[in-house]
């Protein structure tokens, strides 16, 4: 498998931004005696799981294609566990759940054989239609509404969302300078940064909150901020990863950092309702999958259809 | 060695992999487990899963002396199962209808003066999925004449989730996050009563550390 150019060097960027953020930790850590913590999470913890995560993916992204697609399974996998354990379910789902959980190694398989058809409508109508037939046959009838409503949502969230990440690997781009792995790079890279800026921008200038009820720390100074910065870095992004001009590139930039912000408040909404802070413990100072992942669920299918508008 | 090394394979090839792709433990660290014995590790029962996934948590330069104490009825009903569960496992078995007392406890005690950790499940049997059955004593006989009770470490231990990945009566493992909350040793009480309800309070704190059964924290 040819290493593609842009893995190379963003590879090289990402991996001088963790250096610089692990150095800059240490020096505070030193000078301080101790390590910044906010609400209780540790900074440099968040770090050194960035630097896994990291390590994770372009380890996967170099050594190809399968074992990129293995790697999404897998997240799809632990996302849709995750999205399982959290809500309430029934004794009689479980042979429910057990074929929801079928769905994922078959819609990987329509990744990665490329079928492009099957892998849109699978879940959205072939699961969807078929999975409640499964729990008719339990013969109970009681919470079959509410038993159906979540489980063919997490399905979707976990599974049908996440998917679409794996697929930008099949895309073929027309050009040398791009390929599918650096699609796949912008969409996380810009994604995951708009968390992060969002972040920063509403501890540093946050006053007025956009939705306390939901997510108390969400301020419009926050999301301003996130949307400017990311739509920045992703027109001076995408050129150099996609066939995105600079001007698609700055809607794309609106898109990823709006719609970011839509997917980490849905996901809120559904930890506010069950009473949790986060969905599990996997990912140490991030807490689950579904946390990290909460605004790729939305960003991937929305980046995925907009490249697909312009260019498939 | 050779005598525990299809426990240790077992638990290094197969149920430690388990554990974290399968089920997914949240652990939850309110005391510390005991990394030698004599010890005891009391902890609620709802599935077949429930002792390995405990023994799974011990590294495996320890795990020869983790000892799960199990109903030699049920696990000796066949030679299949009985191989897994004396060599796999390594179980302490008891005999849950024999009438002399005496003899299932000293089972159990030579073990402790082995200085090994012993599993134990006071509730007895694995009762209704996710529900906490009723606490027995026999646990409180067992140790009462010991001479080293205030070193002996009792630790608590809550698990929930594992009744939902392989409830009683079904042979069918559906992945669920399981919350595995560590509670601190426990004091041994004077009276049988006591150690009952001790247990059972001890169980129903920890559970509030569940992290999906806990309450949100608003910030």
């Amino acid at each position: 498998m040819r290493v593609e150019s842009p893995l190379a060097y963003i590879g090289l960027a990402v991996l001088f931004v963790l250096i610089l953020a692990s150095v800059v930790t240490f020096i505070i850590k030193k000078q301080q005696g101790h390590s910044l913590a906010t609400q209780g999470v540790e900074l440099d913890q968040r770090i050194r799981s960035w630097w896994w995560m990291m390590i994770l993916l372009f380890g996967c992204l170099f050594l190809g294609k399968l074992a990129s697609i293995t790697l999404f399974m897998f997240i799809s996998y632990l996302a849709l566990k995750e999205f399982f354990s959290t809500v309430p379910t029934q004794h009689v789902d479980r042979s429910v759940l057990f074929w929801a959980y079928l769905s994922i190694p078959l819609q990987y398989y329509w990744v990665y054989t490329a079928w492009y058809g099957m892998f849109l409508v699978f879940i959205p109508v072939y699961v969807f239609l078929l999975l409640p037939f499964r729990r008719v046959l339990t013969q109970k009838a009681e919470g079959f509404t509410q038993a159906m409503g979540i489980i063919h949502w997490g399905v979707m969230l976990s599974v049908f969302c996440l998917s679409h990440i794996a697929f930008l690997l099949q895309v073929d781009t027309h050009s040398t300078a791009s390929s599918g792995s650096s699609l796949v790079l912008l969409l996380l890279l810009t994604t995951q940064f708009n968390d992060i800026a969002q972040y920063i921008c509403g501890k540093t200038f946050g006053k007025h909150k956009i939705i306390p009820q939901i997510s108390p720390n969400k301020t419009w100074e926050g999301f301003i901020g996130g949307v400017i910065c990311t739509t920045i870095l992703t027109s001076q992004l995408a050129p150099l990863l996609s066939p995105f001009s600079f001007s698609q590139s700055l809607i794309l930039g609106l898109i990823i950092s709006t719609m970011g912000f839509v997917g980490d408040v849905v996901m809120s909404a559904v930890k506010r309702d069950l009473g949790i802070k986060d969905y599990s413990q996997l990912i140490p100072g991030h807490g689950g999958i579904l946390d990290r992942c909460d605004s790729l669920i939305y960003t991937a299918p929305l980046f995925f259809h907009y490249y697909a508008y312009l260019y498939y | 060695m050779k005598k525990y090394l299809y426990k240790l394979l077992f638990f290094a090839l197969w149920m430690k992999p388990l554990a974290f792709i399968l089920i997914g433990l949240n652990i939850v660290r309110v005391g510390t487990l005991p990394t030698e014995g004599p010890s005891v590790v009391i902890a609620n029962h709802n599935s077949h899963l429930d002792a390995l996934i405990l023994m799974s948590l011990y590294p495996l330069h320890i795990i020869n002396q983790v000892r799960p104490v199990a109903a030699a009825d049920y696990f000796f009903k066949n030679k299949y199962l009985k191989w897994f569960a004396s060599r796999c496992l390594d179980i302490v078995p008891i005999d849950r209808h024999n009438s002399k007392l005496n003899e299932t406890f000293e089972i159990c005690n030579t073990a402790l003066n082995n200085g090994q950790i012993l599993l134990l499940f006071p509730e007895g049997s694995r009762g209704n999925p996710e529900e906490l059955g009723k606490i027995k004593k026999g646990l409180f006989y067992m140790l009462k004449d010991r001479a080293d009770l205030t070193r002996l470490k009792i630790v608590p231990v809550f698990m929930y989730g594992l009744g939902k990945a392989l409830p009683r009566g079904e042979a069918l493992l559906v992945p669920f996050n399981v919350d595995v909350i560590i509670g601190k040793a426990l004091v041994f009480p004077q009276t049988s009563k006591d150690f009952v309800h001790a247990i059972g309070q001890t169980f129903q704190d920890l559970q509030s550390y569940c992290l999906h059964k806990g309450v949100f924290q608003e910030k």
